[in-house]
């Protein structure tokens, strides 16, 4: 554990030393960057019906973002019915991040999270398809969700109130073809995972999570550095990465925390809007009952498929945990929404990781 | 297509019928709606394939009764309930659930919630297939359930948990496990209900873990727990899957619960049953005895003649101590182990009175362990006193 850490700082530095010529290309071409964002996103009142209307995009079908939009990615993302995530973020131009350890970034009002679903159907016959864009907007009233659906011409995307049911097919990294009724959120939805004592937060960007190397356009580069090249956020920045859930070299305990955390632990935490089962699964959780272990359920009904507990270590088959992972019936699974199809390599894992708890 | 309709100054009226554009309808209508507004679904069957969910403050949705205006979720592909609400002062009226995969309504984390004449429905009879919860309001202050029916869930037909702040009345309640369920929660009124034919009529439960625990403060009064014997349908690993056929009410440990002026009868195992959460805990914070409960002025019917010994062990060990002469009410006795030996404070004892010919069981631990020793007090007249009437439950019900 402890090595691991030494290793992952001492490949930071490495990191920091290569990206030092690249850090000072950013530094010199961020001054130069100009807003081209149109619409006031501090001041939101009425979603525009497309997407297109924001400007966050040069090139929406390729989703090649815009000067002042930049792309983002994270060590251990949640689980979307196997689809692609394009990230990108927008943040004020002059404005700076707050960090607070172990929590998502603050962020300056007015920008903006972006994220494209997609099916890039890299490994067979079919066409890339762009599915929605989520936004979440950081507006002077708090954060505020909308979804855009694309169109079939994938030139653009529209405002999705009630959310949208998407019958469609993909390519799976095995390059076999899966059927799939994907379904695009509506804005409640949102809400229930990204809630927490009733105020909406986005999930994904802690910096734990962020804490990678990702290929810019200008090059490779860890996304801290390249954050705070950007003049967003400080260098140092007391923050352990992650461990990667697909990470085959992490421990099993880290991988299976990580992999919960993302999955589970922003609506089972104390204040989420799974917390009336007293369930918590967030990274930070530590006392086993909480976490499932030798717990009963509350009010699962016939979603604990006549098993006891949540979690019986060394049994993951007695563990209502795995049934509901496994489970595509909407009145059983886990989680609750955002996905139609089982994650085979999570179920993998938490598997493992109980058998041998 | 939804109507709008100008109803007061300041509120709107949005009107919906069942199309095939249903679902989209009525969450963008959900979604898009101002405080004040109301929602309604006219008469005719809502055939819906997503769960619908209410944010928005001060919304009202009403259908043109429960038998006339009915959501049927049958064939629902994803969401894990019928509607959940997540919005203060909401008004649900006239309506059905249907079908619903998992729970039919459930509402978390408002202030005032009135459920007026609506009714959640599996329509294939008891099974473990069903959802869970029919109306299910959680971790909500004051919270009004009027006229409702909830028939055929797996868990409870109306649950309220983590709450406070709560009537229950003219409601009915049947063929779920529980029929109504009062679970962790803080002043409670329930009254003027029909609980029939459930697993379980009325259960006032609490359980460790959780963030609200402690129950207190609930009157179960002028209710009906009539022939509750249908037969435990939950699935394994819920609580009330321990709850055996044929009992009438449940007081699991809560402290200040008052059961007076019901009718309870034609339960196949026993009318009233005061008891210790029977699990294990590490929760330092939980207390698992019911205290200070009081029982006065109801009136009981036939009980115990088909005891059901196949769940937990309440009907086998009730069945030994009575030598199968089944009691009217029953408490386990458990207490701390300072109290078993030295007495209970004298406001935390159970208070039986007035209660007509009824007959009682309540288990001596020490009694129970040791040979030679009394298990069980038998004579009801033990347990005589003064009754301390718990205040009524209170909140404005016109929000």
């Amino acid at each position: 554990m402890e090595k691991s850490r030494r290793l992952q700082k001492l490949s930071l530095m490495k990191i920091f030393k290569q990206s030092f010529l690249l850090f000072f290309f950013i530094v010199c071409f961020s001054s130069q960057i100009e807003g081209a964002i149109e619409i006031d996103l501090k001041n939101f009142s009425k979603a525009p019906k497309f997407l297109s209307e924001f400007g966050f995009f040069e090139d929406m079908k390729n989703q090649i973002p815009a000067e002042s939009v930049h792309p983002y990615s994270l060590v251990s993302p949640l689980f979307s019915d196997q689809t692609d995530k394009l990230r990108f973020v927008y943040v004020p131009k002059g404005e700076k991040l707050s960090y607070v350890k172990n929590k998502v970034f603050i962020f300056p009002v007015g920008s903006t999270l972006i994220k494209t679903f997609a099916y890039l159907n890299k490994n067979g016959p079919l066409k890339e398809q762009l599915l929605e864009t989520r936004l979440l907007i950081n507006t002077n009233e708090g954060w505020k969700a909308i979804s855009y659906v694309w169109n079939e011409e994938q030139t653009d995307a529209k405002r999705a109130i009630a959310g949208a049911t998407i019958p469609t097919s993909f390519i799976d990294s095995q390059g076999e073809l899966v059927d799939v009724r994907y379904r695009a959120p509506n804005q409640n939805q949102c809400k229930e995972c990204h809630q927490v004592n009733k105020v909406m937060t986005p999930i994904g960007p802690k910096a734990r999570n962020m804490n990678k190397v990702l290929s810019y356009q200008s090059g490779e580069m860890n996304q801290l550095l390249y954050w705070a090249a950007l003049g967003w956020i400080d260098q140092k920045l007391d923050s352990t990465p992650i461990s990667s859930y697909t990470d085959v070299n992490a421990s099993l305990d880290d991988r299976a925390r990580a992999y919960l955390d993302i999955n589970c632990g922003h609506c089972h935490i104390p204040g989420g809007s799974a917390d009336t089962t007293g369930l918590y699964l967030n990274l930070m959780e530590k006392n086993n009952k909480q976490l499932g272990i030798y717990k009963k359920p509350v009010a699962a009904g016939r979603a604990s498929g006549n098993l006891k507990y949540s979690i019986v270590p060394g049994h993951s088959n007695d563990s209502i945990m795995l049934f509901r992972m496994e489970s595509l019936d909407p009145g059983i699974m886990m989680p609750e929404s955002g996905r139609a199809l089982a994650d085979e390599a999570g179920i993998k894992l938490i598997k493992d990781w109980i058998n041998k708890l | 297509m939804p109507l709008f309709l100008s109803g007061t100054l300041f509120s709107a009226v949005h009107i919906i019928q069942p199309s095939e554009n249903a679902y989209e309808d009525i969450q963008e209508a959900l979604i898009l709606a101002e405080p004040g507004d109301v929602i309604r679904l006219t008469a005719g069957i809502f055939y819906l394939q997503d769960s619908l969910s209410l944010d928005v403050e001060e919304v009202q949705i009403e259908g043109e009764g429960m038998d006339q205006t009915i959501l049927n979720f049958a064939d629902q592909q994803s969401g894990a309930q019928g509607l959940s609400v997540t919005s203060d002062n909401v008004t649900l009226q006239d309506f059905s659930i249907q079908n619903a995969k998992g729970d039919a309504i459930k509402v978390k984390g408002v202030t005032n919630i009135k459920f007026l004449r609506v009714k959640t429905e599996w329509t294939n009879g008891p099974s473990p297939k069903n959802g869970a919860y029919g109306l299910y309001p959680v971790e909500s202050t004051n919270v009004l359930i009027d006229g409702c029916v909830a028939i055929g869930a797996s868990d409870a037909g109306i649950y309220v948990g983590q709450s406070q702040n709560i009537i229950v009345r003219n409601s009915r309640a049947e063929f779920n496990v529980a029929g109504i369920e009062i679970e962790n929660s803080y002043y409670a009124d329930v009254y003027n209900n029909i609980a029939t034919n459930n697993t379980g009529g009325i259960l006032v439960f609490d359980l460790p873990g959780l963030p609200q625990q402690g129950g207190h403060h609930v009157r179960v009064f002028s209710n009906r727990s009539i022939g509750n014997n249908t037969d435990n349908f939950a699935p394994e690993g819920n609580i009330v899957g321990e709850v055996p056929r044929g009992t009438g009410i449940i007081v699991q440990a809560n402290s200040d619960v008052e059961i007076f002026n019901n009718e309870i009868g034609d339960n196949d195992t026993v009318n009233i049953a005061v008891v210790t959460y029977g699990n294990e805990t590490d929760d330092k914070t939980y207390y698992p005895h019911p205290k200070s409960i009081q029982i006065h002025g109801n009136k009981f019917g036939p009980t115990g003649y088909n005891p059901d010994t196949s769940k937990g062990e309440l009907a086998q060990i009730l069945f030994d101590l009575s030598g199968g002469n089944m009691p009217d009410i029953f408490w386990d006795g458990l207490l701390p182990i300072s109290q078993l030996i030295f007495g209970q404070p004298e406001n935390e004892k159970m208070i039986i009175s007035n209660n007509g010919d009824a007959s009682l069981l309540a288990i001596k631990p020490i009694g129970y362990m040791v040979p030679f020793l009394e298990p069980a007090i038998l004579d009801i007249n033990e347990f005589d006193g003064e009754i301390s009437p718990l205040a009524k439950v209170e909140f404005d019900e016109n929000f």
